[in-house]
């Protein structure tokens, strides 16, 4: 693990924001249990639970909180400047975080993805969930990682991205879907594992094509505006 | 050897202009970066450690341009005005975490010397949000020298010290430019200043309102009178002779001695020992009272 890795993951587990990533999988998880438990037909709780709490709000809002916690953090207090007055390509310092950032987001968003899948239909649903729910980590974390370097409010214009972009527009408007991670990852779910529960509306190829648009163009995006970075001076 | 020059930097935001057309060269050697509040010193620094693009003009290292050239770090260290560090961290962690990504070959041993260094090996392992400001901005600095860089740039690095830190950071700065370093530090503390360094770098408003050793500088001001103190065995008769002497321009008398206004510094000096002979008077003290770096600081926001 580099450096610059080792310090990301600390700042990650050394600050209670931590603790948010805690209550959407464990929602999740206890939803599909209660659910298992009274006998209700998957078809019902399926959908609302894993697509509209699992893949439309708990995997980009996690995501959300540990792509903009890799670096939006350091921004805000200024110990960025420790790491970036280091002769480091500033490439290695984005692959570095954004490595934390998905690895920490897919684990925390697959494995209870997995589970809630297996309860509602099958261990194939679960492993198609848990594995759309690991490239989606992919893309929302190069995306949110970006948005730490290009505004002071990732967080919100994260939440609106999920919120407005994905959960109003993507519902009402077809073609902001070609622009919605949400979709990518039900498509990638729904095609290795086949159910009612997941109704993909792109194509496999968009979907994959789309995802690594994503992932390559946030980060190089990412890493050049970080060649950039600046720290204000005095003008007042 | 290492230089930091500045050729015609100016930095704008928007319609404000912060550094207006700057030039310098820092040498190796300890040079106090001074101004009042607003007057573009951080900006000037932060130009200097690559944080900041000049809005015209260039700032190289050794020809180097310091902007979005990260290898420039490998000589430049810098210790910034905003204390943030990994407080999560312990400072032996957070200095080898430095040394570390340095690349240097043994990181735990160059964490050790710079710890030691700035007199922080007995807390190193404690959490740096434990630690005091003082403790906190040696710790800054020791992750800064870790690399034994030839520039290192300094934003107000007393701030938050007590005494005895004070003093111990200033012989480490002057230590430092001794070994051949090139170290810049701003202060708006100008006793700091003129102990740590004769030579200053003086910002005004955004421009370089002068730059050089300050006494120099107090010397080029010829439209001030130098005022000297001086003690005499017969200060009285020493005035009335004073008084007829061309460059002197005034002279009160007070219990502790004289107080001479000269308009020209080079002929009074020259003049003084004469006089003295002369009317057969022994000078006890003479010392230029208005040579030190707040009255050249004052008399230079003034112009």
């Amino acid at each position: 693990m580099s450096t610059v890795a080792w310090i990301t993951a600390r700042g990650l587990f050394g600050r209670r924001r931590v603790l948010l990533l805690l209550p959407l999988p464990l929602l999740l998880v206890g939803l599909a249990l209660l659910c298992r438990a009274y006998d209700v037909n998957p078809a019902e709780w399926g959908t609302p639970v894993l697509v509209g709490l699992g893949l439309a709000v708990m995997l980009p809002v996690i995501t959300l909180i540990v792509g903009t916690g890799v670096l939006g953090s350091e921004v805000d207090d200024g110990t960025i400047v420790h790491i970036l007055t280091k002769p480091l390509p500033r490439r290695d310092i984005i692959l570095a975080k954004l490595g934390v950032a998905i690895g920490v987001s897919a684990v925390t968003s697959a494995v209870p993805l997995f589970v809630a899948g297996a309860l509602a239909d099958s261990v194939r649903l679960g492993l198609g969930l848990a594995a759309a729910a690991a490239v989606g980590a992919c893309a929302y974390a190069a995306f949110f990682l970006l948005l730490s370097l290009l505004t002071r409010r990732p967080v919100l214009l994260g939440l609106v991205y999920i919120l407005v972009w994905e959960g109003l527009l993507g519902r009402f408007v077809s073609g902001t879907r070609v622009l919605s991670i949400e979709q990518y990852v039900i498509t990638i779910a729904d095609k290795i594992a086949p159910t009612g529960i997941l109704e993909a509306r792109v194509s496999p190829t968009v979907s994959l094509v789309m995802t690594v648009i994503f992932v390559v163009g946030c980060t190089l995006a990412a890493v050049d505006r970080l060649r950039s970075f600046s720290m204000a001076g005095e003008t007042s | 050897m290492t230089t930091v020059q500045l050729e015609n930097v100016s930095r704008w935001y928007g319609n404000v202009v912060a550094v207006n057309d700057i030039s310098m060269t820092l040498e190796p050697g300890v040079t106090g970066l001074l101004g009042p509040n607003g007057a573009g010193k951080t900006t000037v620094l932060h130009m200097m450690a690559g944080f900041l693009s000049p809005s015209r003009g260039t700032v190289t290292v050794d020809g180097s341009p310091t902007w979005r050239n990260p290898g420039v770090y490998r000589q430049l260290g810098l210790v910034a005005e905003r204390e943030a560090v990994h407080g999560f961290l312990t400072a032996r962690e957070f200095v080898r975490a430095s040394a570390k990504m340095q690349k240097l070959p043994d990181p735990a041993a160059a964490a050790e010397q710079a710890l030691h260094m700035v007199e922080m090996t007995d807390a190193a392992d404690r959490r740096i949000e434990t630690y005091s400001k003082g403790m906190r901005q040696r710790t800054r600095v020791a992750a800064a020298l870790v690399h034994n860089p030839q520039v290192l740039l300094l934003d107000e690095p007393f701030n938050g010290m007590d005494p005895r830190q004070r003093m111990h950071m200033m012989g480490l700065l002057h230590e430092l430019g001794d070994r051949g370093h090139t170290v810049l530090f701003s202060s708006h503390i100008l006793e700091e200043v003129e102990q740590v360094s004769g030579t200053v770098q003086v910002i005004v408003a955004g421009r370089l309102a002068a730059s050089g050793d300050y006494r120099k500088i107090r010397r080029l001001m010829t439209n001030r009178p130098h005022v000297f103190a001086v003690q005499s065995s017969d200060d009285r008769r020493l005035a009335v002779a004073l008084i007829g002497e061309k460059s002197v321009s005034g002279v009160e008398i007070d219990p502790a001695g004289l107080t001479v206004r000269a308009s020209d510094y080079g002929s009074f000096t020259r003049a003084l020992p004469r006089i003295a002979i002369d009317e057969g008077i022994r000078l006890r003290k003479l010392l230029p009272s208005d040579e030190s770096l707040e009255s050249v600081f004052s008399y230079l926001l003034e112009a």
